[in-house]
């Protein structure tokens, strides 16, 4: 359900020949009206239906915030457990595409603070089917945050004939094995850690490991202080801005678990902290990217 | 007096409309003592929220409004479904929540209805087709929106019944699910409880309007109607209607329901006896009080006597006095319970539960 999903075939053909495999009953296009839309997923949720809804961008989410964050987070909990909201909001969230600061948000670390949500960010083919799968199983409210920037990747995906692809909530993985240092990062920034670790590889002998979180809440909290401990150094690369970002939140599970382990202070990577910027000049250095990794990871490795 | 909330009194009789000639004479002492129990619950709630420390935040009361819930409630079938805002006790003693639960919810205490994680806000029942108790104003219209579309996407014969006050008709989310409701065909009836007031602002200072709110569903093409909301039979007759052109049509209406409330918008509304006269409450109280009209309707019709009257009354007493002593006797919420009923998977111990933090 959402905006050109159907007949338009998605306006980056995500949902491209849904409708004509099931009509109009589970593939419905719904007009510009994301607080109606939304909520009207949220309302059918409650009794049972799993509608997967599409915000053609994730910075769209500004005009159906109570909705987002008040009836799908609090329902559960205001009723003490008795109503549960099995949505599945997906959608792009990412800068680079120089459309400006009102359709460049990046916010997983904005609704992974809203407890009763959970947030996940694929970063391959593989993932994104496998995460996708598990949300729509979820009995919670999930929120998919994608990258325009990736919808053209290819990669291996599982043969369906091979059983049911799942990758579970909560459950990073290491995109690469590496003992010098740990890029922790998810969505379209870890193809920016594997290319930085290339380059660090070949050009400074520094063998870098990067963990893929895929899910932001629930975070795997445990594979990130395994590689901290197995590499004592860590860069933290993320789009979303450093302020109260989710580099943030997890600088300070690193402070607080595996401080003993640190040989050097926690480093981030964000998105420059101010609104994305139009101009297709500067864009891409406003993102993270393998320039400003491997730039990173040379003042503490 | 002339308000723009005068009850506007009908030429007809709707007590010989088909659904209300079908109510047995048990069927409307039954929603007398509704309302009498609503009532009572919430003068019960206001004694005891004065109280230092008995009750926390804010507390709506519905008062005067009795016959909308109780209206509406009555009408009810297994398929229908039902949304509110934050004045939301009156609704949920209605479609047979127990004041126990609701009182002891009030109170912050375990055992209510939310086990003291909603409020007064807040009260849900499920098993009822009750989906709340909304605190942000509209916000709850989109949801009465999904009801109805579940109910249609389920091929179910029912509708949902989504209340909201005529302070909420000025916000985005109510004219967005307006929209969606009429361009799906969405078996849903928006009733507007207008009780003149959103807050302390009177409805010609707060909505642009020509005749009355419900006519700006004509711009969605939807069917709409006026109640007058003192008028028990009234209430049931309209609203009767919509729900069947819902049901039976998959078309939505707005109902807009004439009704007045005697206390604040909540009792921390220190000024409403400053926005609007004390004259006009006091007419109210005596010439326009719902559950004194049903009352008199009941004793007319040989329904009700003064006994029977007197007698439903007492009992709705001490079932409020004993909701407030189990309320008082309930259990606080513990400090482990806060982290509880957030995630179903957690609360459920599901395998996708013990993955992450």
């Amino acid at each position: 359900m959402g905006e050109e999903v159907a007949q338009y075939n998605g306006a980056y053909k995500v949902t491209r020949g849904l409708w004509d495999k099931w009509g109009d009953k589970r593939i419905v296009d719904t007009p510009i009206s994301e607080a109606g839309f939304i909520g009207m997923g949220i309302g059918a949720s409650m009794l049972g239906i799993r509608p997967v809804m599409e915000l053609m961008f994730w910075s769209f989410h500004s005009v159906a915030f109570d909705q987002l964050v008040n009836n799908a987070a609090c329902c559960r909990y205001m009723s003490g457990g008795l109503i549960n909201v099995p949505i599945v909001m997906r959608g792009p969230a990412n800068g680079g595409t120089n459309v400006g600061a009102t359709h460049s948000h990046t916010p997983e670390g904005l609704f992974a603070a809203f407890p009763g949500l959970k947030v996940c960010s694929p970063a391959t083919p593989a993932d994104a089917k496998g995460m996708m799968k598990t949300a729509i199983r979820d009995n919670d409210p999930v929120y998919v945050m994608e990258n325009t920037t990736l919808y053209g990747n290819t990669g291996e995906v599982p043969d369906p004939a091979d059983g049911d692809f799942l990758i579970p909530l909560g459950k990073a993985d290491i995109k690469r094995e590496g003992s010098d240092i740990s890029l922790i990062a998810h969505g379209r920034s870890v193809i920016h850690c594997l290319e930085a670790a290339k380059i660090l590889q070949e050009e400074h002998g520094i063998n870098a490991e990067v963990l893929d979180l895929r899910s932001i809440r629930p975070l795997d909290v445990d594979a990130i202080l395994a590689s901290v401990a197995k590499t004592h150094r860590v860069v933290l690369v993320d789009e979303s801005k450093p302020f109260c970002g989710v580099s943030a939140q997890i600088t300070t599970l690193i402070q607080e678990y595996a401080f003993d382990y640190l040989d050097a202070p926690v480093k981030r990577v964000c998105t420059i902290d101010a609104p994305a910027i139009y101009s297709p000049h500067v864009e891409q250095d406003q993102l993270p990217n393998a320039k400003r990794i491997v730039a990173q990871v040379l003042t503490i490795a | 007096m002339e308000t723009a909330n005068s009850p506007n009194h009908s030429p007809l009789n709707f007590a010989g409309s088909p659904i209300n000639k079908t109510l047995s004479a048990e069927e409307k002492l039954e929603t007398f003592r509704q309302m009498v129990r609503i009532r009572r619950f919430e003068q019960a709630a206001l004694k005891n929220y004065q109280k230092d420390g008995t009750m926390g935040g804010f507390l709506h009361l519905y008062i005067g409004q009795e016959s909308v819930a109780v209206g509406a409630a009555s009408l009810m079938g297994d398929h229908d479904h039902m949304i509110t805002a934050y004045r939301c006790h009156a609704h949920a003693l209605a479609v047979g929540m127990n004041m126990n639960e609701c009182m002891a919810e009030l109170y912050g205490k375990a055992t209510g209805c939310s086990k003291g994680k909603g409020g007064s806000m807040h009260f849900f029942a499920p098993d009822k087709n009750f989906w709340g108790g909304h605190g942000i104003v509209a916000g709850q219209t989109p949801l009465g929106l999904g009801l109805g579309y579940g109910l249609k996407y389920k091929g179910l014969e029912g509708c949902a019944l989504c209340f909201l006050g005529d302070g909420a008709i000025n916000q985005g989310a109510f004219h967005e699910s307006l929209n969606i409701a009429a361009l799906f065909g969405i078996p849903v009836v928006y009733i507007i409880e207008n009780n003149g007031y959103s807050m302390g602002t009177s409805q010609k200072r707060s909505s642009a309007y020509k005749d009355c709110l419900a006519q700006r569903s004509e711009a969605y093409d939807m069917d709409w109607d006026v109640v007058n909301g003192e008028d028990f039979y009234e209430v049931r007759a309209k609203t009767h209607i919509a729900m069947e052109r819902a049901r039976k049509e998959h078309k939505p209406t707005i109902l807009e329901i004439m009704t007045y409330r005697y206390y604040g918008h909540s009792v921390a509304d220190a000024n409403h006896k400053k926005y609007r006269s004390p004259e006009e409450i006091a007419d109210y109280k005596k010439n326009h009080d719902p559950i004194n009209l049903w009352r008199a309707k009941l004793l007319e019709e040989g329904v009700l006597t003064e006994e029977s009257a007197k007698t439903i009354n007492a009992a709705a007493k001490e079932e409020t006095a004993a909701a407030v002593k189990f309320a008082e006797d309930s259990p606080a919420p513990t400090i482990a319970d806060i982290s509880t009923d957030v995630y179903w998977e957690t609360d459920n111990d599901t395998e996708a539960s013990k993955i992450g933090l």
